[in-house]
């Protein structure tokens, strides 16, 4: 048995190690960015000088030949899905039993005027880190364009280089499709502090410049001089590759409940799935990290024989903002609804924001800022679908902060008892 | 600004002791004036880094600075760390030190001397004051770096604090107010086997002639290692000594901060690290047995020769015994055979020894052993490649590769204790922060991307790993397991 992985991203390179544990069959990860694995979420350390580029990669080069699965640095071109085979660019042909397409993600562009010039980059792959350092010495202004996460660490990734950073946000206030507006605003103060020059309800119009950026017009029309221009706005399936293969594809590759396409002994994970019928609450596709490693995971059992569905759990995520770390566990959205009540907390940098059911008092979720708390704890209260009056209870068994930390559970339970 | 004003003073103040080489200075106002701009300097400096700067993780272009990356002014810093570890150990009458009288440098610290312990100063003497005035200085850096961390913050304040009172100010206080006594270390925090020389005859001999105050210290001394530490590790891990109390963890954590992340995360480095450890430590084992034979035979003391012989015996076939047993599952084969074949040879030489009757338990000569030991591990390891490679190889070389200490409270720490670091559930990127930062080169991404605990001999519990995870991942704990 021949399984093909394309990408070597956290959601191959995962289904590759977990299913060599598992199966003795012969494993080729395909990839045109690398050779080996890194941790795409740390490729801003790099650029800040806080880690060099070997240190993103966990594995040593050793752990490959030693697991034996194969490596492979090339771009694919196509697939032949009745044929079993893939065709690369560089015009070899590569045979498989089983396929697992995990290409990924590119950085969206939406057709601005000026998106092609030098200077204008999104930070996605480690081309466009490499790009970014060579380019960074011609860079005194540079203009982040849209307020996701990438965006603001691009933002502090160019600060950290002593660049004046001007930072474009389509919304009113921060993130706002997962904030609400308190917690955007404490977001937005914090930016703002670390001398970004913020500005909310602005878009790029055009990028301006004869063959590099010089600078940037807004929807206001305001004119904005600079020599580099981040692109952030979101990232999209990447599946150029696929389209005359056969497998079918809405905005990502479409996949059953055991990640599999319409074709038999084809899979895919990752950024650059969809999943057709998504657990409530959850979307189709999930182009982060942990989602990632969980398809990857599901998926290496299923090749070894043993059939298992792709089941995310609840949700999770993290994240950090400068100096202010982020988790999430749960369902939080940015606005409640009115079957929902939420409660905020927030002083210093820190905050808490927990998301219950009105009429049961069931726990729904919590964002924590600024203050770690322990995923075990609220998994098992989610799983448990315990009530937000227990988890007021034992928000210190939730609390995860080093030793020797100022505690807020006693003031947030009292303030949060207060308002229930 | 802020940072230049730091570097003039501290250069200046360093320039003054150098002149002072040539014999160029003396006087009490022109030294306590040098080691005033050199603490100053660095306290300026380190206002100049992070007073502006928001608290937070604060390690930007510390992979571009040339101080901090192997370049050429690591390589400058290196050798010249090198090169004063050598004159003070093997040629400190370039310092100054003389029989007839000292000049130099040393005789530039006699006012200071003087006043604390009221002999004249050594090139000790000279060393302990700058170390002293290192880890104060860079203490504070460290501080403000980690402004916002309580956990470093107090970390750190309990070695400044160790290092000021327990080894520089008390040691020379005893010396002061007991001026008939032999020296002996009297700086209680530092225990056999760190302090190599603990059990020599001419220590124990200080020690036993030295009264309330010597007998205490023999006992504090053995209490230390044989029931303190064992206990205070159990609660605490190893953290409690190597990054809380030791003075060689006390300069690589404040001085050494700039260097933690040079240190050698391979598998190699690792394999190598677990083999010359344990040798350092079979090898002050193996010396200090010899050395408390030779003297109980020379001073026909109360305890019989063979009787303490018998006593090795016995605790090596206890310890083999809890690990064959007990301790077997944590750790790996090879640990296991080592110590079996280790402690299995070492009997044998002390059976055929009391057998025929020998002297030298281990047929060489106890005096060259610990003269051995003395200058390989306690001078050239410790001190030269200690402290002296901190630019090139990070700042816990001698921590990581070489402290018997640090050996013996990582089988504490391993076997019994209850300090692990926890990871959060799923949360880890795996981006290598952790790892990276960490000065005892442990991948510790390799347990935190699967979620499982870290519990390794060798984490000193600096809590750096904890801080710099950009996602909450890493938690050092003690506390009971549970949840």
């Amino acid at each position: 048995m021949k399984v093909v992985i394309i990408g070597n991203g956290i959601a191959g390179i995962t289904a590759a190690i977990e299913l060599r544990k598992k199966s003795d069959c012969e494993i080729v990860v395909v990839s045109e960015e690398t050779e080996y694995f890194f941790s795409r979420t740390a490729l801003m350390y790099v650029f800040m000088g806080h880690m060099k580029f070997e240190h993103t990669q966990p594995y040593e080069k050793s752990f490959w030949q030693n697991q034996n699965i194969i490596l492979k640095k090339a771009k694919v071109k196509s697939i032949n899905a009745s044929q079993n085979f893939l065709n690369l660019e560089n015009g070899e042909k590569l045979s498989y039993d089983f396929l697992v397409i995990a290409s990924g993600s590119k950085p969206n562009k939406f057709n601005w005027p000026g998106q092609d010039l030098n200077g204008v980059s999104g930070l996605y792959h480690k081309s466009d880190l490499e790009y970014l350092e060579s380019y960074s010495s011609k860079i005194k202004h540079a203009v982040v364009v849209g307020g996701g996460l990438i965006g603001v660490e691009l933002a502090e990734m160019l600060k950290s280089r002593g660049k004046e950073v001007t930072f474009l946000v389509r919304e009113g206030s921060f993130w706002d499709i997962v904030m609400s507006e308190k917690e955007g605003r404490m977001l937005e103060k914090h930016i703002i502090s670390h001398g970004i020059n913020l500005k909310l309800n602005t878009e790029l119009k055009e990028i301006k410049g004869s063959s590099e950026v010089e600078g940037l017009i807004t929807n206001h029309g305001e004119m904005i001089d600079c020599q580099f221009v981040g692109l952030t706005v979101g990232v999209s399936p990447n599946i150029d590759f696929i389209k005359e293969s056969g497998i079918n594809i809405n905005r990502g590759i479409l996949v059953n409940d055991f990640l599999q396409t319409n074709i038999q002994n084809i899979f895919a994970i990752g950024d650059c799935a969809e999943i057709q019928n998504p657990q409530l609450g959850r979307r189709p596709i999930e182009a982060v990290w942990y989602t990632g490693k969980m398809m990857g995971e599901a998926l290496a059992k299923s090749l070894s024989g043993v059939k298992t569905q792709y089941n995310p759990g609840h949700w999770f995520n993290s994240a950090k903002f400068f100096d202010i770390e982020y988790q999430t566990y749960g369902n939080v959205p940015a606005k409640v609804n009115e079957s929902q009540v939420e409660l905020y907390w927030e002083k210093e940098n820190k905050a808490v924001r927990i998301v219950f059911e009105k009429a049961s008092k069931k726990f729904l979720g919590i964002n924590t800022f600024g203050i770690r708390m322990r995923h075990q704890f609220f998994e098992s209260v989610l799983n448990q679908n315990q009530s937000v009056d227990f988890v007021l209870k034992n928000l210190e068994k939730a609390n995860f902060d080093p030793e020797f930390y100022k505690k807020y559970e006693k003031e947030i339970r009292n303030e949060f008892l207060k308002s229930i | 600004m802020n940072k230049n004003i730091g570097l003039s003073l501290g250069f200046g103040g360093i320039s003054i002791l150098v002149l002072s080489l040539f014999n160029l200075f003396e006087g009490a106002a022109l030294l306590y004036t040098s080691l005033a701009m050199i603490l100053a300097g660095i306290v300026v400096y380190a206002f100049g880094s992070y007073k502006d700067e928001m608290p937070g993780i604060k390690n930007n272009e510390v992979w571009f600075k040339s101080v901090s990356s192997k370049g050429t002014i690591a390589w400058i810093l290196g050798f010249v760390l090198t090169a004063f570890y050598v004159v003070i150990y093997w040629y400190p009458e370039y310092l100054g030190l003389h029989k007839e009288g000292n000049t130099g440098i040393i005789a530039f610290f006699d006012p200071l001397s003087y006043v604390l312990n009221g002999h004249a100063a050594s090139q000790w003497f000279v060393y302990g004051t700058l170390y002293t005035i290192a880890i104060l200085g860079f203490g504070v850096k460290f501080i403000l770096k980690y402004r916002h961390n309580n956990y470093e913050i107090i970390r750190t304040l309990s070695v400044m604090f160790f290092q000021l009172g327990f080894a520089f100010l008390l040691p020379e206080f005893l010396a002061k107010l007991n001026p008939e006594l032999d020296y002996f270390a009297k700086d209680i925090k530092n225990m056999w086997p760190l302090n190599y020389y603990f059990f020599e005859d001419w220590h124990l001999k200080a020690l036993l002639g030295g009264g309330n105050l010597g007998m205490f210290m023999l006992f504090f001394g053995i209490g230390m290692v044989f029931l303190i530490s064992p206990i205070l590790t159990y609660f605490f891990g190893k953290r409690w000594y190597c990054s809380w109390v030791c003075g060689c963890g006390g300069l690589a954590e404040t001085a050494g901060d700039s260097f933690r992340h040079l240190s050698d995360k391979s598998d190699k480095a690792w394999k190598i690290e677990r083999w010359m450890i344990h040798s350092v430590l079979l090898f002050i084992f193996i010396t200090t047995v010899a050395v408390i034979y030779s003297f109980l035979i020379n001073e026909k003391a109360v305890l019989q020769p063979n009787v303490f012989l018998f006593g090795v015996i016995g605790f090596l076939g206890i310890f083999t015994l809890y690990i064959n047993k007990i301790g077997y599952k944590k750790l790996a084969l090879d640990a296991r055979k080592g110590i079996y074949w280790a402690s299995g040879i070492i009997s044998l030489f002390l059976i055929v020894n009391m057998a025929i009757g020998n002297t030298n338990v281990f047929f060489i000569d106890s005096y060259s052993l610990r003269s051995w030991y003395g200058f390989f591990i306690g001078a050239a390891f410790s001190g030269v490649v200690g402290v002296g490679f901190y630019p090139i190889m990070g700042s816990r070389v001698w921590c990581r590769f070489g402290c018997p200490m640090a050996a013996i409270l990582g089988f504490q720490q391993k076997l019994l204790s209850r300090f692990r670091i926890t990871t959060n559930g799923s949360q880890c990127i795996s981006c290598g922060n952790c790892s990276t930062y960490c000065e005892m080169g442990i991948d510790v991404r390799s347990y935190a991307m699967k979620g499982e605990d870290i519990v390794r001999s060798s984490c000193v519990g600096c809590g750096v790993c904890s801080a710099v995870c950009p996602r909450g991942v890493l938690k050092l704990e003690n506390g009971a397991v549970e949840i």
